[in-house]
């Protein structure tokens, strides 16, 4: 079984890796396959403000730099930000909540498998050299003019990752709900866990019509559908709704997991109680809940009528008022406790004004009559990615930091990281805060080139380097991963000396089994608690040490997933080659046998017996 | 967990379908589930109330002259009692009486057959009258979120069948129990969708 | 200490205002340098709105300053363990009502703007006689250029804008192949053109555009719409009402009395040229190509280039390397000759009202 893995060859290593249903795995999964998209969403970055940096640049052409943003943007959201923080979900909650696994480990390691063979599968587009061009909102009307497969790619492509993602949510919804120690109680779960139960269930609500409207979009453009063509009866508007319906949850499911790290980040490097725990609880879900009522605020120019723009543009401002709060809060986190700057902390402290620009910013779009004239323009551009870059890969990279030693068990060097933080921090102002003026002055988004002699000329160039500077960030990050890892060397249970939660008081990283006893929950942050009434270990056990339950690892999941990825193609050349058909029909016909197999097969698990887990103990020399 | 251990009446639980933590998490995710359905369900009924009677310029089909409500009735009325004999079998789920229970299952995969075939039926008969997918917006949309209806039914059907052989053999167990609960529970959602399909589609359709 | 806080508080504020008003971009199209009743509107609700957001910026700043300032672990040692707060209902419910009395404070004015820039009631209104009291203008746009026409008065010109100063201009927006945006950023904001519908609203323009640098306002196109989004630009010529009637009547007058600078051009043109294009300023939307009738008085060719006879070959010889994905064929050679050209060329840059 998985536990004598480390000592196989290279084949059966990478065996257990493909067929793996341990969250701490899967959550190395998603967290390299996020970040190799994270590295290909950044070069497609870097090639645009390339083409931008001068007037009348020939860099790239038209059509690709339409490829290029559409691609950056599909990628960074759907294939990037989404699956890292999964990543970081996967291998921290369920130590969080004290749990051996999540509820559904054949379901995660299918959710994983069909993200990355969606991804694969969008990014495939640009071998055979029909890219997605309609950008990130493949807003009717253009992608159903869009010629080529390009928005074939995105609209199957994202299917199988959305998919994906809909089973990681109701994986982790069953998992808090179900899967908690004894004493861990909704109010003393720690709030990166209480952010992903959020996300999680907005995750659920909101991927649905994505789901609808990209089965529309595959319908209209490969099986002969209406429903956007406005001269066959349909309207592309519905479009627009369904795909914001989704859309601005989404942002929401991105920013509320980075609250959720930054919130635990404050806590431990301020030693202190994360201050006004309850508001902040209620906060995250009145944003969870506002999150599906504001989605018109990205159609304030469509011509809804006046009486829809005001109570879409109110509600949208009511959003300011808990994240507000969760400002306040995490700055009274840090009032009156004991400032420890560390790299994870370093990104805290920089998310906090970056995060209130993009805020503020936000609200002022809120406002729909000025956004009649900030919609669209590259104002909004400065806005969305003061929000999900100031806020979402700070938290992404302030993780990576603060979690590394969790997951690999090892610690990332903190002199590289407080480089790569100021490359990355400064590079992100610099990119990003002059855009606001762009806007203001006129510049469109989504502009392949611009003519000399509007004003945009040094704005423009300031934006580029300030992007290259971030790119060295990032490529400093991965030096620093690479050679720490080539070290290797290996960490206690809580590098980082004040940790409060109970991934702390486990190994770094967990055996795979994670706690020999289940353990008892005191309260919130219960092993500072316990540490604070001197019981070093931070551990109490709930019950004696017995026989563990665990799943059987699994190919079928990649099966499956690779099953659907074959049907894409299938249905994308259906009409004109005469392999489609039957490729789609093959495709499809896979996954149900292998569903069929694993349905069958009654795969109940297998036991680890007691006897080995005391040996464990032993080995490690020590109680729990 | 022990697929072989035997119980009687007596010592089969009041829940079998939650009796154990992976049963609870099966029972709790397909809640779950059926709430994301039900979401992507009200955003067919969206864009169908939106699209229907809407095509082409000269477009000369309307809700009205098109749906055949005796046939839908007759549809209706199958999926309904289909819903009613899977309450008969999770009756027996409970009681432990496994016989009953797939009887009634058989007869719950019957009836819901009967009403696949009168849709395609129905269907084709659209079709036949020109009313096809590619015809205009409203057709695209009826199909789709009919269709999609349709499809889950399918997919129903395939599940219990696949269900009632597997385990005809062995009986019941807690490790089955869930998956034939699960099953009932998604049969009942069918069902209610398509109430509201006959409500909003066909009569509001006719009517309306 | 308070009131050397507060006075840095001002100062700053005052600091920020003015890098603010020194970016004021160009004033053919920044929405900073507002030039109509609309934008002067959203640029007041930008000024009000930036307001309050920089009080919030500046709040938590530094309270978040002092915070770090204040509580470094190596000012208070390693080994203090700091009281472990719960919170404080007090300080939570203030920081929850003061945020609300500010959105109160931004949403009152812009529900009322959303609304009065909403109104388009008057849009059909005609006198006692029956003629129409507000100009119309139906805008259509198209892969990627934009048409113009003015419903009652019977005229129609594409590309370049002309509208009267100092009054309401109405606007009926469509889309005739996939959804474009109508932005002129200097005088307000945008609205889309969508494909099904026609979106109505009204710009009011307050700045002759004589006084500006290319003698017109820029207009962008706001949707992403194709490979050559970013050059679907076109220009607005804002002047006094009387110079706007004549210019009216000149365009009226274009069916008949046509310019003609050089009749081997005028030729050339009705080979090859007539099937898209016209020249005759009367007429209504819905041509293949744009109306030509304003050629020679236009500040650029197909929108984004300079307007010199060697640019306007260069179009003509290859519009796809200059407009990817544009619907105008282009003409080598065989089609026209050089001689032809330079023929076509005059003739173009003769037609002209002004």
């Amino acid at each position: 079984m998985s536990s004598v893995a480390q000592k196989k060859g290279f084949g059966a290593t990478l065996w257990d890796w493909l067929t793996t249903v341990d969250h701490k795995k899967i959550g190395i999964l998603y967290f390299l396959g996020g970040g190799f998209f994270f590295v290909l969403g950044g070069i497609e970055a870097m090639m645009i403000r390339w083409q931008l940096h001068i007037p009348n640049n020939d860099f790239v052409s038209a059509g690709l730099f339409n490829d290029l943003i559409t691609m950056h943007g599909t990628t960074m959201i759907f294939l990037a930000a989404m699956p890292i923080l999964f990543g970081f979900m996967n291998a921290i909650v369920p130590l969080q909540i004290g749990a051996r696994d999540v509820a559904f480990p054949f379901i995660n390691s299918l959710g994983f498998w069909m993200f990355f063979f969606g991804g694969l599968f969008l990014n495939i587009s640009w071998l055979y050299g029909e890219v997605p061009d309609a950008g990130w909102t493949s807003y009717a009307s253009l992608s159903l003019a869009s010629q080529g497969h390009g928005v074939d790619f995105y609209a199957i492509g994202l299917q199988i990752a959305g998919g994906g993602t809909l089973m990681a949510g109701i994986n982790f919804l069953v998992t808090i709900i179900n899967m908690r120690a004894p004493g861990m109680t909704y109010m003393r779960m720690p709030l990166f866990t209480w952010t992903t139960f959020v996300a999680s269930a907005m995750i659920l609500f909101a991927f649905p019509p994505l789901t609808v409207g990209l089965f529309f979009l595959t319908f209209d453009r490969m099986f002969g559908g209406n429903f956007f063509n406005h001269t066959m009866g349909g309207n592309t508007i519905i479009w627009e709704h369904i795909f914001w319906i989704f859309g601005h949850p989404e942002v929401y499911i991105l920013i509320l997991p980075a609250f959720g790290i930054f919130s635990e980040i404050f806590s431990i490097f301020s030693r202190k109680r994360l201050f006004g725990y309850p508001s902040m609880v209620f906060a995250t879900v009145l944003i969870g809940f506002l999150g599906f009522m504001v989605w018109a605020h990205h159609m304030f120019t469509v011509g809804l009528g006046p009486t829809a723009n005001a109570i879409f543009a109110v509600a949208t401002m009511a959003i300011a008022v808990p994240t507000g709060v969760k400002i306040f809060n995490w700055l009274l986190t840090m009032w009156g406790g004991s400032i420890k700057i560390t790299t994870p902390m370093l990104y805290a402290l920089g998310f906090i004004p970056s995060f209130v620009m993009g805020g503020v910013t936000g609200v002022m779009q809120g406002a729909a009559p000025l956004d009649y004239q900030l919609h669209d323009s590259y104002f909004i551009v400065a806005h969305f990615h003061y929000v999900i870059v100031g806020g979402v890969v700070l938290a992404i990279l302030a993780a990576t930091h603060l979690y590394w030693p969790k997951m690999f068990g090892t610690m990332l060097n903190e002199t590289l990281g407080k480089v790569t933080f100021w490359f990355f921090f400064i590079g992100f102002h610099m990119t990003f805060l002059i855009q606001h003026w762009l806007g203001f002055w006129g510049m469109p988004r989504r502009v392949w080139t611009y003519m000399d002699g509007q004003g945009w000329n040094l704005a423009n160039l300031i934006s580029t380097i300030g992007a290259f500077m971030m790119a060295i960030g990032v490529i400093v990050l991965v030096i620093n991963a690479i050679m720490t890892s080539v070290k290797n060397v290996k960490v206690a249970n809580d590098p980082w000396g004040d940790g409060r939660t109970l991934e702390w008081a486990i190994e770094s990283p967990p055996i795979y089994y994670n706690f020999h006893a289940t353990p008892l929950v005191r309260g919130l942050d219960t092993v500072w608690i316990e540490k604070m009434e001197g019981n070093e270990s931070g551990l109490t056990p709930a019950e004696p040490i017995k026989d563990i339950h665990m799943p059987n690892g699994s190919i079928i999941p990649l099966l499956m997933s690779f099953g659907l990825f074959i049907a894409g193609f299938g249905a994308m050349f259906r009409t004109e080659e005469s392999w489609g058909l039957p490729v789609l029909i093959f495709g499809l016909l896979w996954t149900f046998v292998s569903m069929a197999a694993r349905s069958l097969q009654d795969d109940t698990g297998y036991y680890i017996k007691k006897d080995e887990i005391l040996r464990d103990l032993k080995r490690k020399g020590g109680q729990n | 967990m022990d697929l072989n251990k035997k119980f009687t009446p007596e010592t089969w639980p009041d829940h079998p379908e939650r009796a154990t933590l992976e049963a609870k998490n099966k029972f709790v995710g397909f809640w779950l589930f059926l709430g994301g359905e039900t979401i992507l369900f009200a955003t067919l009924f969206a864009t169908y109330v939106a699209l229907k009677n809407s095509g082409p310029s000269g477009f000369g089909f309307s809700t009205q002259e098109l749906y055949e409500l005796p046939l839908v009735f007759v549809m209706t009325m199958l999926l309904l009692t289909s819903s009613l004999t899977s309450v008969f079998a999770m009756y027996h789920l409970r009681n432990y009486n496994f016989k009953k229970m797939q009887l009634w299952l058989a007869i719950t995969a019957f009836l819901g057959l009967g009403f696949l075939m009168l849709e395609v039926y129905e269907f084709s008969h659209y079709v036949g009258l020109g009313f096809t997918y590619g015809n205009s917006a409203f057709s695209s949309a009826f199909f789709t979120l009919v269709g999609t209806h349709g499809f889950h039914v399918a997919v129903g059907l395939v599940w219990v069948t696949l269900l009632i052989f597997r385990n005809a053999k062995r009986g019941l167990n807690l490790y089955n129990a869930t998956k034939y609960y699960t099953f009932s529970l998604y049969w009942h959602f069918i069902d209610v969708v398509w109430v509201f399909i006959f409500t909003v589609v066909y009569l509001m359709g006719v009517v309306g | 200490m308070m009131k050397g806080l507060k006075k840095w508080r001002l100062f700053s504020l005052l600091a920020v205002l003015t890098v603010f008003l020194a970016g004021c971009g160009q004033e053919e199209l920044s929405t900073l340098l507002p030039a109509g009743q609309v934008g002067k509107d959203q640029f007041n609700l930008l000024l009000l709105s930036s307001g309050i957001m920089l009080l919030v910026i500046i709040v938590v700043v530094t309270i978040y300053l002092v915070a770090l300032v204040r509580f470094r672990r190596s000012k208070l040692g390693e080994d203090h363990i700091p009281e472990q707060v719960e919170g404080s209902h007090k300080l939570e419910l203030v920081w929850t009502i003061i945020p609300i009395l500010l959105i109160l404070l931004l949403a009152v004015p812009t529900v009322y703007y959303t609304y009065k820039l909403g109104d388009v009631a008057a849009m059909g209104a005609v006198d006692e006689d029956g003629n129409a009291e507000n100009l119309v203008v139906d805008v259509t746009a198209k892969l990627y250029w934009w048409e113009f026409e003015y419903p009652d008065l019977g005229i129609v010109t594409a590309q370049e804008l002309v509208v009267p100063m100092d009054e309401k201009v109405y606007f009926n927006l469509l889309a005739a192949d996939v959804k474009h945006s109508f932005w002129i950023p200097a005088v307000g904001g945008k609205l889309d053109t969508n494909v099904e519908n026609v979106n109505k609203f009204y710009l009011v323009f307050e700045k002759d555009s004589q006084d500006l640098k290319d003698g017109v306002f820029y207009g962008k196109c706001a949707e992403l719409c194709g490979p050559s989004h970013a050059l679907m630009d076109f220009k607005v010529k804002t002047m006094p009402r009387p110079e706007f009637d004549q210019w009216v009547t000149a365009m009226q007058n274009t069916a008949e009395n046509q310019v003609v600078a050089n009749q081997d051009g005028q030729e050339v043109f009705q080979q090859s040229c007539i099937g898209c294009h016209a020249t005759s300023g009367v007429g209504e939307s819905g041509a293949q190509g744009p109306n030509l009738a304003t050629f020679g008085d236009r500040n650029r060719v197909a929108g984004f280039l300079d307007h010199t006879d060697e640019k306007l070959v260069e179009w003509i010889r290859d519009t796809q390397e200059h407009k990817p994905g544009n619907k105008m064929p282009s003409f080598d050679k065989n089609q026209i000759s050089d001689a032809e050209m330079d023929a076509l060329v005059e003739y173009l840059m003769g037609l002209s009202v002004e």
